[in-house]
């Protein structure tokens, strides 16, 4: 029998559901694998394998006393990553900070809460950039995650450690979380699939707060249908965030059939540049003339201001920020440094608590906010974001969806770019867009570089239209093999 | 654009945060040049352009005013460094 670690979710509920293997067992494949390789890849965080193993023995129980087998929960006993920006009650929370090295969260977000009511089994908490701030996890206080296709590059970020830990098969699937390509970038990086749902499609209940006009919660997995189970469980109207949606999700229904016609997408030039990867352009293009093969037709389109996207990110998401994350006051959670009176508690706490790229995102968004500067720099930025979301609305009038490279480059280097902050955000220069215009994205492996490192593509629709970059990214994947590719580790 | 030391360290009084001298020379360098970078903004004619705080239509969220159960004062204080008598403990805001 092949490894259990390698079986997509789907089939393992199969095997499942047919009594051929237990939870424990896949539990146990899992932990085993995390036990011998995240030594050298270093995607969680924080393991979980006593909880991981009472879940999966309780939904052992669960399926053996059921009576009636189709009413038990879709995902029972399916092991699941979680990035360190979601809260599980009572379960070490890091955010991949020290300012939050001790803190337990007293509830669950309410996208884990629904996987875990849907009978998930948690296998830890994965590694991401401190706050969700960066673009290579090097920026996380504990460690770097290494990318599992080459142990000097980095994973991607701010969701390296999901992404890694998908690929490594160190887990079936993983949530991430993205505000300007957290799960797009880091998928790409590692070859795996990522959802970034439309903004307010998902609850940001319990989702650790960076930018709140751009934060969305995201899946990780082996491909677009393991991708979409998650999703559809995920999504929908939480009574715990006003900005949900009361949207109905619909059921992606997964034809066996590759046929694209009727489907127009859209090929922007702005997101063909000088200075991208040829290797990366030509899988790109490959990859949408494979679309055309299937059916598509293709239409070359423009979106104006995205060139933009890069300063109105850099001066949004750190304004959000500074505001968010004055939070951490040193009192009622989080590291407490105490010196004196209240001011040198709040900047003692912080000072120390941060690491340098959280403070350099809270002086730039400070500075943005401040009086003086406000319009200048974060009123023009709001106005320019007018225009950028303005610019998907008329491509979408006459595209379903529009097709672009998820990165500039393959994954990086370690430290290649740690001493120059603006050539890691340059890193973003294309993911950054679709956050400002809150329209939902997939990211699928379209192939890789000379060096063996993988190729995404990044697939934008209409708000709330997830159904059909779902529906395309599997009807490219059964023609295609580039999401079964596995690293030798 | 240049920033000075004096408005970096402004700054970070303004954002609450000890900074070592390092690190004010370096986010003076960093932040001027990410300024910089976001001067092209300033090309574009934004007249008559709303500005856009969500991609949300505008709308309110309701509920009805139903009385829900929420944290224990426990569960509230449990992540807290200094605690009295169910209440956070801080230092003294005047002295």
């Amino acid at each position: 029998m092949t490894s259990l670690t390698t079986l997509s979710i789907r089939e393992a509920l199969v095997e499942l559901s047919a009594g051929r293997i237990s939870s424990l067992e896949l539990t146990q494949a899992y932990l085993d694998r995390i036990a011998k390789l995240d030594p050298k890849i270093k995607a969680y965080l924080t393991f979980t394998p006593d909880l991981a193993m009472k879940q999966a023995k309780a939904a052992d129980e669960k399926r053996k006393k059921a009576r009636d087998k189709t009413a038990l929960p879709p995902l029972l006993g399916i092991p699941l990553a979680v990035k360190d920006v979601l809260a599980i009650q009572d379960l070490r929370c890091t955010c991949g900070s020290r300012i939050l090295e001790n803190y337990y969260p007293p509830f669950s977000a309410t996208t884990v809460q629904r996987l875990l009511d849907a009978g998930v089994v948690i296998l830890g908490k994965t590694n991401m950039d401190e706050f969700a701030m960066g673009s290579s996890t090097e920026n996380s206080a504990y460690f770097t995650t290494h990318n599992p296709w080459n142990l000097t590059r980095v994973p991607g970020g701010s969701s390296g450690g999901s992404a890694a830990a998908v690929v490594a098969q160190l887990a079936p699937a993983a949530l991430g979380s993205d505000t300007g390509g957290s799960v797009r970038q880091p998928a790409s990086f590692c070859g795996v699939t990522g959802i970034k749902p439309t903004y307010g499609r998902c609850s940001r209940y319990g989702l650790i707060a960076y930018g709140s006009s751009l934060d969305t919660v995201g899946v990780f997995g082996r491909d677009a249908r393991d991708v979409a189970l998650l999703y559809e469980i995920m999504a929908g109207a939480d009574p715990f965030d006003a900005t949900s949606m009361e949207i109905p999700v619909p059921h992606v229904d997964f034809s066996q059939n590759p046929d694209l016609s009727g489907i127009r997408v859209g090929v922007p030039q702005e997101y063909f540049i000088e200075g991208i990867q040829p290797e990366v352009e030509k899988a790109i293009r490959t990859a949408i003339l494979q679309m055309k093969s299937m059916g598509a037709s293709v239409h070359a389109i423009s979106l104006p201001h995205t060139k933009y996207a890069l300063p109105v990110y850099y001066l949004i998401a750190p304004a959000e920020a500074s505001a968010n994350l004055a939070r951490y006051d040193g009192i009622r959670f989080g590291l407490s440094e105490n010196e004196g009176n209240l001011l040198s508690l709040f900047k003692n706490s912080r000072g120390n608590g941060f690491g340098s790229e959280v403070k350099r995102r809270i002086m730039l968004g400070t500075y943005a906010l401040s009086a003086g500067y406000y319009d200048a720099y974060y009123g023009q930025a709001q106005k320019v974001r007018t225009l950028i979301k303005q610019d998907f609305e008329k491509a979408f009038e006459h595209v379903d969806v529009i097709a672009t490279p998820v990165a500039p480059t393959t994954a990086f280097k370690i430290g290649e770019h740690s001493n120059d902050p603006l050539a890691m955000y340059l890193e973003d220069v294309f993911t950054l867009p679709i956050n400002l215009a809150g329209v939902p994205a997939i990211a699928i492996p379209v192939g890789f570089d000379s060096e063996n490192l993988p190729i995404g593509i990044q697939l934008l629709g209409s708000h709330f239209r997830e159904d059909q970059l779902f529906k395309i990214a599997h009807a490219y994947q059964l023609t295609t093999e580039w999401h079964k590719k596995t690293p030798d580790l | 654009m240049s920033l000075t030391i004096q408005e970096v360290v402004h700054i970070a009084e303004l954002a609450r945060l000890t900074l070592s001298l390092e690190e004010v020379e370096q986010y003076r360098d960093q932040l001027s040049a990410i300024l910089d970078y976001a001067q092209s903004l300033k090309e574009l004619n934004t007249d008559g352009i709303l500005p856009t705080s969500s991609v949300l239509p505008d709308r309110s969220a309701l509920r009805e005013d139903e009385v829900l159960t929420g944290l224990s004062i426990d569960q509230v204080l449990k992540n807290a460094s200094k605690k009295q008598d169910s209440q956070f403990k801080v230092p003294p805001v005047m002295e």
